[in-house]
């Protein structure tokens, strides 16, 4: 691995950051990252932060038109709720923070402790818990569908209202259409290694894929001898198919894990649109390529988001950040 | 807090093996990083009351843990140390009342219900069995979390396992076992609550 010493791989991170990134402020010390134009007068702020590891996933985000600050926590751990209050209180223009956090039992608990924290302060802060991986299916009996790959059309088309000016409920509110539109299914073709672990997370033998798996390696719904990329986009867009039946164009995300080349992922992105095609849903946006990853883990995941008008403009709208940027 | 932070610092190694077979591999280290910041800070200042310890550890745990094992053995520990109040010494009695206050909220945080293979699976049967004697409740807590080995997670990242979770002992009820442990080699040595 490239790296130094397991203890030090995030704050090693965010130095680099700093080195690549003057338009963001990085806080190495607190672990926040924040525009730097911010707090933005007049407009509500967002927050998103999670266990480091699934880079550009948040820091990578931040900037205008989508988040204010992110909260990166140790690999695969969250946050921890004094980064989040820090973050909010930086970017606090007076008109609120949306805390857009995945469903771990972790984040979760961490954002809510945050959210009473930062309101003890004086800033009204609101809430958005992204959970669209239709792998976990029976939510009764486990800690319920996992965020993944939606968080990133949640922070941009949310990000975009926000930049245009809406005030916190109608950024909340657009923040949940987006998750309820949204859906997700992951698969891995080899386990990722964690930096404290040195080596395979898990043990997925080779010539063996994981068909429904988690950003951190959780597992999935079945293993299966390796399909080509053909076979697993029939099963994984049928899958979200399965759980969204969209009646308009989607937004559709192909998203590399990390460790599978875009040589690769492009010949996937070909299968998905083929397959969408073939069951009669037009796509109206694809990107494609590693944004929300599980470090070095190679395989990829589909999102697809059922967007209205409103959302395809918004997520049209200019963004300026490090890993995503048009329209300016 | 010393002895719990002893007893984490030498049991990591076992708690992250634990959780990476249904977890994600950092119990240990998350712990091990809490535990020893709450030494620093008890050293650095250290709180006049037994409660205020209780407080004081609970409040560097939920700063510098993370993940769900943050939030809610820092809740466990802030809540029983607030039931404790201002009082400078405290009973075996008073210290169950309060300890009974902490997990109770930490079952209202988690969500968690008995069998859903979680720490509250080691901290219920602790507090009950505390009635008799700290050695009691320590040994309770070791069963509890023994008892989880058989039953399937509905809580936290390991429930993503299903039926694969059956058959590991969850880490939670694991590290809530070495704390009860910690207390009671503690509270044999005479020191009480702390």
């Amino acid at each position: 691995m490239l790296m130094n010493v397991p203890e030090t791989v995030v704050a090693d991170a965010l130095r680099g950051m700093a080195a690549a990134h003057p338009e963001l402020v990085v806080d190495v010390d607190n672990r926040v990252v924040v525009r730097r134009d911010a707090p933005v007068a007049g407009k509500v702020a967002l927050v998103s932060g999670g266990g480091s590891g699934h880079e550009p996933l948040h820091g990578g985000y931040v900037g205008p038109g989508m988040l204010d600050a992110a909260c990166p926590g140790e690999v695969f751990t969250s946050p921890v709720p004094d980064q989040m209050v820090r973050a909010a209180a930086a970017v606090d223009s007076g008109e609120g923070v949306l805390f857009v956090v995945k469903n771990y039992t972790g984040d979760v608990l961490n954002f809510q402790m945050a959210a009473e924290l930062a309101e003890d302060e004086g800033v009204r802060v609101a809430s958005v818990v992204v959970n669209d991986d239709v792998a976990v299916t029976d939510s009764l009996h486990t800690a319920g569908r996992r965020g993944t790959g939606a968080t990133l059309f949640v922070e941009k088309i949310a990000g975009a209202a926000a930049e245009e000016g809406a005030p916190l409920d109608r950024v909340a509110d657009l923040a949940n259409r987006v998750v309820e539109s949204s859906r997700s299914f992951g698969v891995a073709l080899s386990a990722c290694a964690t930096p404290a672990k040195g080596g395979p997370m898990f043990d997925l033998p080779a010539g063996e894929l994981e068909l429904g798996v988690g950003i951190h390696g959780e597992p999935g719904r079945e293993r299966r001898p390796m399909m080509t990329a053909r076979e697993i986009a029939d099963y994984a867009v049928d899958a979200v198919l399965a759980d969204l039946n969209p009646r308009q164009p989607v937004l559709a995300l192909v998203n590399g894990m990390g460790g599978t080349p875009l040589l690769e992922l492009y010949g996937f992105g070909a299968e998905v649109h083929r397959v969408l095609g073939e069951r009669g849903v037009p796509v109206a946006r694809t990107l494609l390529g590693n944004y929300v990853t599980s470090l070095d883990m190679a395989g990829c995941s589909v999102t697809l988001c059922q967007a209205d008008a409103e959302m395809l403009r918004l997520w049209d709208a200019p963004v300026q950040t490090a890993a995503l940027r048009w329209g300016r | 807090m010393t002895a719990a932070a002893a007893s984490v610092d030498r049991e990591a190694a076992r708690l992250t093996d634990l959780d990476s077979a249904i977890g994600d591999a950092d119990h240990g280290s998350n712990l091990q990083r809490g535990f020893a910041a709450v030494v620093k800070t008890l050293e650095t200042e250290p709180p006049q009351t037994p409660g205020a310890v209780l407080t004081t550890a609970g409040r560097q745990l939920i700063s510098t843990v993370g993940g769900a094992s943050g939030p809610l053995y820092g809740t466990l520990l802030r809540r029983t140390g607030k039931a404790l109040g201002e009082a400078g010494s405290v009973t075996a009695d008073e210290l169950r009342t309060a300890l009974r206050a902490g997990v109770d909220a930490v079952a209202q945080l988690g969500g968690a219900a008995p069998g859903d293979a979680t720490m509250l699976d080691a901290l219920n049967p602790a507090v009950e069995a505390l009635a008799t004697s700290f050695a009691a409740a320590a040994e309770a807590a070791v069963q509890g979390a023994e008892a989880t080995v058989p039953l399937q997670a509905r809580k936290g990242r390991a429930s993503y396992l299903g039926e694969r979770s059956i058959g590991h002992q969850d880490p939670g009820a694991t590290s809530s076992a070495l704390l009860f442990t910690a207390l009671a080699q503690t509270a044999d040595d005479g020191e009480g609550a702390k």
